[in-house]
């Protein structure tokens, strides 16, 4: 066993990488603070995959600044809706200040009691997006587009349904990755900041300060997480050998599907009784006096997928609404060119990888990927036919699947225990891919509902 | 392009050739292949036409029932009619049988085989059976075999690729499964000419060729693969396929089946074992990099070349493939922005594919040359989801979409934006698409998500280009007017010359016919253009108004006289004259003051009384109106009720007043008032009464002494009303402004004592209408200035949309007239919300570095590269961070403020370059 020293711990894809990384990051950092005027944490802490951070600010700067059918206060307003959903003061506050930047109505940030009734008509859709997306019909979309007073047009109405999931899973990230709120002098808008997850994102960002403390905790704990990696490094090669000579009925993959699904019921809520002290659930019970007021019904939760199964609700079959065949062409037909940016940013976080694992170089990782992606969907009830979902099984471990399924559900009960309980060998940065994932993966899955209620609507 | 079409009887011979000399010349081999299939050979033998050579009767039979399929297409025998039939599920693909007399349907849950007969579509097959359905059935695409009735394959959701042969006894008519793919597969597709090779394209980027003689695929082509160098693509590709060349297809079907070491007789022996070593060894492409390569999207087999085949791909690519060099494509090229969802070869043009694309696009491609060429494009409104050429019209491809819109379309793709034909029988988008016999253009068949199953009858098809307006109107900018209209029409007309093209833009005139097309008669029409005599009137009015109104900054009664007299100036006196109304109405008690002050101060507690008399409306209005009836009866008819109104109540006033002294003419004021209408009385009662009450007489008195003292003007209620930002900043203005010309000075006191009477809100519903007037008459820059300039006043009074829709139509002439400037200003000075967030959109200003040329992304005036401040000021020497001016004769410049200074103290250049700057 090799001593943990700091430079080992500059590994593999730093050290590769690291050369043009951080000429490029400065880069890219400096470009984006003299457009924005500030780094938040988010861009700190996603440069360390500078490919990914490029698109992923070229959308949203797209989505919040350039031209839209929605005007910018209101696009902000959205934003703080959809961050409310999920108790992100971070994000609340970040674009209180926007908002007002943009020449938003003070009043509003009142609550939703004192906004137009026209964006208060978004309230449902955003609950239903946020938690149960797949509860989404045509019917909550003829709601808002019915000719009336308060009516959407349908370009609006797209461009909020991508405000909403944009933000939706950047809530998931911002918890995902324990974003601490940025120490900005103005504590303005009274809004107090509350530190949610202690863990520093300093540590995350330079990632070269890795001391972790469940790393550093015990040895045993090393070695414990070395045989981990190196157990699934191994179940991953033996899945893609068996792959070629084993092959599973329809029937078996069909009831693979449903037990992933199944499971994933019991992930978490065997879990939280004992991995949430008190004190967590009182920080979340103090942020949310402060932020319930951008939104109604706040009991409204996600509700497994599975469970759902009583009323019968049909699995949303990936192959039959495709983001590339079908969303795609919606969203960019009714809010021009957000679909190419969109669709730029899934394929870059789909397709990312820097072939390591940990400290292996020259691994594919594509299996990995797709199963963090699947999951997330298969927990939103997209199923891939095309996906064996008992690869699921073998590859994420159940620390991985407490802390996916909390990310992307409840993403502000997200604790720093639960961070550091899976994957325990790998990098800080790879952690952040897999909240990348993650991340894209929930808004995804929340369009393709949005989306396919939008085209019922249509058609 | 030029070449004449070959007739369909060639074309069927050429495309069978090779077919039946396979059958001719390898008899062995034909029956080594049915070994496979063992029990399945008797029952095959009937139906389809594999012809055995040794076995007369049989051959005899497959002969005959050839004959008779042609014979049934050259006589065109094909009959029916448009119609529908409900499916139980939305389908994916459909495919047709060779004999034109059934259509198979696939979907997720569909898969069923029809006949299609006169009157109706008979189920006649249903291919899912099974106690419980497995994902093997839920397919994306099915293909009939063009050669074998029996044979069908499908491509499933799950990544399998199933083989069905219809001529099984059992029940169950899957005949293999190919689990080989990873993902979805999106395209199956057999080979035109060869019984049992089968293509298959996965959104796992792997196309793979299958032997349907043995259990794995034969060859796997990975997305990725690198291009070949055009050389070998023309050694290698393009061997035409001739009788002469027949022995060496043979040879190749075999080598790509079993390798070039195997012959036909190992193969008899059934040694799978002998197979390890192909040609090119499985899995060179696959390994690692899976996932990473392309998915494909469309795999077609080419019609005339025995060996290529085209793959379509995610990312806008297109590749040509030989199906014996799975190493790497012949050729690669880019075809659309986005995903290419399909691609058909031209049955007849070689070397033509047509390709759709997520870009909404269709393009078709002449691959023989040296680098594909693009030779037409067709843009569509959705994105395509298959296209598929029209038998026996060379140029008709036959289009439906993937989303949002449902209709088939079929193009000439010479005449990309008009469809030749649209069918619009569909209720949710068309999945699949198929022309029922390859040799006949009229019937073409579509299954939709809809879960209905279509028969198109091309006569039935409704034809765009006759519901489309062969005439058009245009204008130019400089008020030449173009004319396009149906030639007939046009020729019938003498005295107007076609427009023949000259010093301005030569606009095509005619398009040239091709007489084969079926609308070369629709297509023709002629244009004309009427040009403006140079100098005559045009829109300059127009122009110059826009550059001289003033339409804020200043107290109101200065804008009104402002643009009062631009309008005067340009002999528009009607305008003008409506300015100088809407002053009298609007700034009365601003200028009651001044008023009074010059004249009659004292004249100001003697006027109340007549006042109190004169203004019951009630009383007045009947004998007004029968007074300028009969004073005016005739007149131009041109000045409206708003108009006639304020003024004709004006005139009593005067004439109560009898406010003498004045040098304005009164029959000035009157001039304009000629041409009353009868509209007069009945206005006039219908106004008055309900105003009524808001002419509280007592009140009124009071607060016009008040007036008269107090600077601070009008009472409370009605200043509140009237205050419009950029007219309540100058309010203490206006007593310095006092000294203005008599005339109004006149016209304020008359106004003055009738104001007392008639707040402003008075006359909203009569402002209103003058806008309305003038907007509609065309003037829409009136109504706008007006709206400007009276902000408040009258903007509750007109609805939100017709405000937007003037202000939009206003901001349009402008900046058709390039006045950027202007139109700037009113997209500010506008308060519809719509209008004021136009120029906050497309803000940004893109910067390039003096020095090394680069643009600077980050900050406008430091560039990263060279790392030197772009911009210094030449007077200061610093950074210049806001706005910069510089010289367009030297390029030097610097602070605004710095260089206003510098050059009011001298000419010469700041920087010391000697150039004699201008600043202006």
């Amino acid at each position: 066993m090799p001593s943990k020293t700091d430079g080992s711990f500059f590994s593999s894809f730093i050290a590769v990488v690291q050369a043009n990384t951080v000429d490029e990051r400065t880069n890219f950092l400096v470009e984006e603070y003299s457009t924005s005027g500030r780094l938040d944490n988010i861009t700190q802490v996603m440069s360390l995959h500078t490919q990914y951070l490029e698109s992923f600010l070229r959308s949203q700067f797209y989505m919040l600044r350039m031209d839209g059918p929605l005007p910018l206060p209101y696009r902000h307003y959205i934003a703080i809706m959809a961050a409310a959903r999920h108790q992100c003061s971070y994000l609340i506050n970040m674009h209180v200040d926007e908002f007002l930047k943009t020449g938003g109505i003070a009043e509003w940030l009142n609550g939703l009691e004192y906004v137009p009734q026209r964006l208060k008509n978004l309230n449902e859709i955003n609950k239903l997006l946020a938690h149960r997306p797949w509860l989404i019909t045509k019917e909550h979309i003829q709601k808002l587009v019915k000719t009336g007073e308060n009516n959407w047009s349908l370009p609006e109405l797209v461009h909020a349904v991508v405000l909403l999931a944009h933000y939706h899973a950047l809530a998931s990230f911002v918890f995902g990755s324990g974003i601490n709120p940025e120490r900005d002098p103005e504590i303005s808008n009274g809004f107090r900041l509350i530190s949610v997850n202690n863990f520093c994102v300093c540590d995350l960002a330079n990632d070269n300060n890795i001391e972790n403390a469940s790393l550093s905790g015990s040895n045993f704990g090393i070695v414990d997480s070395l045989s981990e990696l190196e157990a699934l490094m191994e179940r991953m090669k033996r899945l893609q050998e068996e792959r070629e000579d084993e092959e599973a009925s329809q029937e078996e993959m069909s009831t693979r599907f449903e037990k992933e699904k199944k499971e994933s019921l019991f992930v978490v809520s065997g879990d939280t009784f004992h991995s949430f002290p008190h004190s967590d659930f009182e920080d979340d019970m103090i942020i949310t006096s402060d932020v319930s007021r951008y939104i109604e019904d706040p009991s409204f939760g996600y509700e497994d997928f599975a469970r759902r199964g009583e009323e019968h609700l049909p699995t949303f079959r990936a192959q039959d609404y495709t983001w590339e065949n079908h969303g795609f062409s919606l969203v960019n037909r009714l809010y021009s060119d957000i679909g190419h940016l969109l669709d730029e940013k899934f394929r870059m976080v789909y397709n990312l990888t820097y072939n390591t694992m940990a400290t292996h170089e020259d691994v594919d990782t594509t299996m990995l990927r797709r199963a963090l992606f699947n999951y997330v969907h298969c927990m939103f009830g997209i199923r891939y036919d095309d996906y064996d979902y008992g690869e699921v099984n073998q590859l994420l471990e159940r620390s991985l699947k407490v802390y996916i399924k909390t990310v992307t559900c409840y993403p502000e009960r997200t604790t720093k225990r639960m961070y550091d309980s899976y994957w325990r060998q790998f990098k800080h940065s790879e952690k952040v891919h897999v909240n990348l994932l993650l991340m894209e993966a929930r808004m995804q899955a929340e369009l393709l509902y949005a989306l396919r209620a939008i085209t019922r609507h249509l058609t | 392009m030029g070449k004449t079409r070959t007739t369909s009887a060639e074309g069927r011979e050429r495309q069978r050739l090779p077919a039946r000399r396979f059958r001719t010349t390898s008899p062995a081999a034909l029956r080594a292949d049915s070994v496979d299939g063992g029990s399945l050979l008797a029952p095959l033998l009937g139906l389809t036409d594999r012809a055995f050579s040794d076995c007369p009767d049989l051959a005899d039979g497959a002969m005959e029932k050839m004959s008779r399929v042609t014979t049934a297409l050259g006589g065109s025998v094909l009959t029916g009619r448009t119609m529908h039939c409900h499916l139980d599920a939305p389908a994916n693909a459909i495919s047709v049988c060779r004999d034109a007399a059934q259509v198979v349907v696939a979907g997720r849950s569909i898969f069923k085989i029809y006949a299609i007969e006169e009157e109706q579509f008979v189920e006649k097959l249903n291919l899912r059976v099974g106690r419980k359905p497995s994902l093997n059935l839920s397919c994306a695409d099915v293909v009939w075999h063009q050669m074998d009735e029996n044979l069908l394959a499908t491509a499933a959701t799950n990544g399998v690729v199933v083989t069905w042969n219809l001529g099984r006894p059992s029940r169950n008519k899957q005949d293999q499964l190919f689990t080989e793919h990873k993902r979805t597969v999106n395209k199956v597709c057999f080979h035109p000419t060869e019984a049992h090779v089968l293509l298959s394209g996965s959104q796992d980027g792997f196309m793979k060729c299958f032997d349907l003689r043995r259990k794995d695929s034969v060859s796997t082509f990975s997305g990725e693969a690198t291009e070949a160098g055009p050389w070998e693509w023309a050694m290698a590709g393009w061997v035409p396929v001739l009788p002469v060349l027949s022995c060496h297809i043979l040879r190749l079907h075999h080598s790509f089946a079993h390798g070039p070491t195997q012959d036909a007789e190992s193969t008899a022996n059934g040694s799978r074992e002998s197979w390890g070593c192909p040609l090119y060894p499985l899995g060179l492409c696959s390994g690692p990099q899976a996932g990473q390569s392309e998915s494909v999207r469309d795999v077609q087999f080419s019609i005339r070349d025995y060996f290529t085949f085209a793959s379509t791909f995610e990312n806008g690519n297109v590749q040509l493939w030989d199906i014996r060099r799975p190493d790497r494509c012949e050729r690669m090229f880019t075809a659309h922005n986005g995903p290419v969802f399909c691609c058909d070869w031209h049955p007849e043009d070689r070397g033509w594919l047509a390709t759709g694309g997520r870009d909404k696009m269709v393009k078709v491609w002449d691959v023989t040359t040296h680098r594909a060429k693009e030779m037409h494009c067709v843009q569509t409104i959705a994105s395509v989801a298959r296209v598929k050429w029209r038998p026996e019209c060379r140029h008709h491809l036959a289009t439906c979409s993937m989303m949002v819109d449902h209709n088939i379309y079929v193009w000439d793709v010479r005449r990309p934006f008009v469809p030749a034909a649209m069918f619009e029988e569909h209720r949710d988008v068309t999945t699949g698409i198929a022309w029922r016999h390859p040799h006949d253009p009229s019937f073409l068949l579509s299954g939709s998500k809809d879960s209905s199953l279509c028969q198109h009858l091309f006569r039935d098809a409704s034809q765009p280009v006759e519901r489309a307006n062969p005439e058009g109107l245009c204008y130019g900018l400089f008020g030449d007017l173009a004319f396009a209209a149906k030639e007939s029409l046009v020729a019938a007309e003498s005295g107007r010359k076609p427009y023949a093209g000259d010093r301005r833009h030569p606009i095509f005139f005619k398009r040239k016919l091709d007489p084969a097309e079926p609308f070369a008669g629709l297509a023709s029409s002629a244009l004309s253009v009427f040009e403006t005599e140079p100098g005559g009137g045009g829109m300059r009015w127009f122009v110059d108004t826009a550059e001289r109104y003033a339409l804020a900054g200043r107290p109101l009664a200065e804008l009104c006289d402002h643009n009062a007299k631009v309008a005067r100036e340009l002999g528009r006196n009607q305008v003008a004259q409506t300015w100088t109304m809407l002053r009298i109405i609007y700034c009365s008690p601003g200028l009651v003051p001044t008023a009074n002050l010059n004249h009659s101060v004292g004249k100001g507690g003697s006027c109340g009384l007549p006042l109190m008399n004169s203004f019951n409306l009630k009383d007045m209005a009947p004998g007004l109106g029968s007074e300028t009836r009969l004073d005016r009866s005739k007149g131009d008819a041109r000045s409206d009720t708003v108009l006639l109104d304020s003024s004709a109540t004006l005139i009593t006033n005067e004439d109560n007043e009898e406010t003498e002294g004045s040098d304005v003419p009164a029959d000035y004021l009157l001039g304009d008032v000629e041409g009353e209408e009868d509209e007069l009385y009945l206005l006039d009662p219908e106004h008055a009464h309900p105003e009524d009450p808001e002419c509280v007489l007592p009140q009124e008195a009071f607060p016009l002494r008040h007036e008269i003292v107090d600077t601070p003007p009008g009472p409370e209620h009605l200043q509140d009303k009237a205050d419009s930002p950029h007219v309540s900043g100058s309010e203490a203005d206006v007593a310095s402004l006092a000294p203005v010309d008599s005339s109004f000075s006149l016209l304020s006191v008359s106004h003055a004592l009738y104001d007392s009477r008639l707040p402003p809100d008075f006359f909203g519903v009569l402002v209103r209408d003058m806008l309305h007037f003038y907007a509609e008459q065309g003037d829409v820059q009136m109504a706008v200035s007006v709206l400007i300039v009276l902000g408040e006043r009258v903007r509750k009074d007109i609805d939100e949309q017709t405000q937007e829709h003037w202000y939009t139509s206003y901001i349009d002439l402008l900046q058709r007239f390039r006045l950027w400037n202007v139109s700037n200003e009113v997209v500010k000075l506008s308060t519809s919300r719509a209008v004021s967030c136009l120029n906050q959109a497309s803000t940004t200003l893109h910067v390039n570095c003096s020095h090394c040329k680069r643009p600077m992304s980050s900050r406008g005036w430091v560039c990263d590269r060279c790392h030197r401040c772009a911009s210094m000021c030449a007077v200061c020497h610093h950074v210049v961070k806001g706005l910069f001016v510089w010289c367009q004769g030297c390029s030097h410049g610097g602070h605004l403020q710095h260089i206003m200074k510098w050059l009011e103290g001298s000419s010469h250049c700041p920087a010391g370059c000697g150039h004699l700057c201008e600043y202006s």
